[in-house]
């Protein structure tokens, strides 16, 4: 069954003349964005970690638990937790309540973390980066198989019989992989599902990542997991409003954080490229991100699609436009034609 | 002229298909036990031999470093004398340093040929390569490189010698630029 979903970064909305909201308002905002993909029928809706000015849902699953309280059928979960810096103990007893709180709707994206920020907050060196990550999604699967868990490593204290509270319903666990293929095979080997996390170029050039992921279940005895797809998208009434109304902002964010991250700074000409059908960005008419959406599933084999809407500096107003669009008209088109 | 590929990360598999795309002998590395990476190559880089590193660099004419900066330290230096070293790495955030991080990569792999390059372009742009423009810079074996470069598809506009490796670096103008030779060399006269 395919199925469907938003990711936000939570980043800070503006108002209608384009002054930037409070975190406190971005953050109420987010629970109604969350509480209108339920309504309008989504399958998913996912906040990933972030902890900058611009960002700031640094405790997204607080957030969850608050659109859990308001919706009986969406499931919620990470996009992603940044595992590498926090305590798989921990962040296995925050979505376990979750899943409690939610009656089972729980999921959980692990990543690396493409944004390194949490790195510094909480004392942990980059050059741990590979490490950190390997071993604490080790120690994370041991907790999510439940029962008492004997466990022992460098990033963390050893535990021996400990009993993690709360028992819960099993939950999904993804891990999110930007293009690392190691992280594929590691997925695999846990019987983690993929999410392959496309924010740039052709992204038919992942289908060897879900041929190498598909095949590596296979040789690791597991039986058959779903790949997803996140990419950056925006809907509007048509390709040209969805399209200007994106740039400015895609331009900005991009910009700032390719200082850090060594993106390149967009020109009109790539991002006619990326909202275009070899390009990573779903950005436009409720037709043109359908198409696409169906296309690249198909491509990569993929079972599950969650658009990162969202994008800094767009209003909440607009936002909701895009969460209604995609939930009651191209959700629906692309579920036909993939049947 | 034999490829060895440090490095089976985000980077080293995408210039391994190239490099195998052009008619290139390519051994491929990570850290470790080649067995580690024979699902990888098999899927990412179909034709390349998993090799340990050291094995990888010894039969090879042209190596290329795509290995995480910090992983940098771990290699043993003694092995790449008298080799063309292509240094593909970033220092993650931006290094603050004196000097170029291709310059301490010469410094430490003393012996060896550095030039630096393929660092300047995101790996999702390097395919296909389109005779994009992508800067080198290198004190010796240049021309080798560059035509290593011009064979997998790329048009190779050399910025200087290694010192200038520094106008590749994160942070620079270069850096990240999806653009043709004119572009790419007017950026780099206006930098040096």
């Amino acid at each position: 069954m395919n199925t469907f979903g938003l990711d936000t970064f939570g980043d800070v909305t503006h108002d209608a003349e384009g002054r930037p909201l409070t975190h406190a308002q971005t953050i109420r905002n987010l629970v109604d964005q969350g509480v209108l993909a339920d309504q309008v029928g989504l399958d998913f809706f996912g906040i990933g970690e972030h902890h900058t000015p611009d960002m700031p849902l640094s405790a997204a699953d607080v957030v969850l638990a608050a659109i859990a309280a308001r919706t009986s059928r969406i499931h919620l979960g990470s996009a992603v937790t940044v595992l590498s810096s926090d305590d798989p103990v921990r962040v296995f007893q925050r979505f376990s309540t979750l899943n409690a709180v939610s009656e089972g709707r729980a999921e959980i994206i692990l990543g690396r973390g493409s944004s390194v920020d949490s790195f510094p907050l909480f004392g942990y060196d980059l050059a741990d980066y590979e490490d950190l990550f390997e071993e604490k999604t080790q120690l994370f699967a041991e907790l999510v198989k439940g029962g008492p868990v004997t466990w022992q490593g460098k990033t963390r204290s050893s535990l021996h019989e400990q009993e993690v509270v709360p028992f819960t319903e099993p939950f999904p666990t993804w891990i999110g992989v930007g293009g690392s293929p190691q992280s594929v095979v590691r997925a695999a080997s846990h019987g983690f599902s993929l999410m392959l996390a496309i924010i740039g170029g052709h992204p038919g050039r992942f289908a060897p990542f879900s041929e190498l992921y598909l095949h590596a279940l296979e040789k690791f005895g597991r039986s058959p997991l779903p790949i997803g797809i996140h990419s950056p998208g925006h809907v509007a009434a048509t390709d040209e409003q969805a399209r200007e109304e994106f740039w400015p902002h895609y331009l900005d964010v991009i910009t700032r954080l390719g200082r850090t991250r060594g993106f390149a700074t967009p020109t009109p000409e790539s991002y006619a490229h990326e909202v275009g059908p070899h390009g990573a960005l779903f950005v436009g008419s409720p037709e043109t991100v359908a198409e696409k959406m169906a296309r690249t599933m198909k491509t990569l084999r993929a079972s599950r699609f969650d658009l990162k809407y969202g994008i800094g500096g767009l209003s909440h107003e607009s936002l909701m436009r895009t969460i209604e669009l995609y939930g009651t008209q191209v959700v629906p088109r692309v579920h036909d034609l993939l049947a | 002229m034999q490829i060895a590929v440090l490095g089976a990360g985000h980077v080293g598999p995408v210039i391994a298909r190239l490099a195998l795309a052009a008619g290139y002998p390519v051994a491929i590395a990570g850290s470790g036990d080649p067995a580690r990476i024979e699902m990888i190559t098999e899927f990412l880089a179909p034709g390349a031999v998993p090799r340990s590193a050291a094995d990888a660099v010894q039969d090879a004419d042209l190596v290329v470093l795509a290995i995480p900066w910090h992983r940098f330290g771990t290699l043993e230096p003694a092995m790449f004398a008298g080799k063309v070293v292509i240094d593909a790495m970033n220092h993650w955030p931006p290094a603050d340093a004196p000097s170029g991080t291709s310059e301490e990569v010469a410094r430490r792999l003393a012996g060896a040929h550095v030039v630096k390059t393929l660092n300047h372009i995101a790996y999702q742009d390097m395919e296909p390569p389109g005779g994009r423009a992508i800067g080198l810079a290198g004190d010796e074996a240049v021309e080798v490189v560059a035509e290593f470069l011009a064979r997998i598809g790329f048009d190779p506009v050399p910025v200087g010698p290694l010192t200038s490796g520094r106008l590749l670096e994160p942070g620079t103008p270069l850096f990240g630029v999806v653009a043709g030779r004119p572009e790419f060399e007017k950026f780099a006269r206006e930098l040096s």
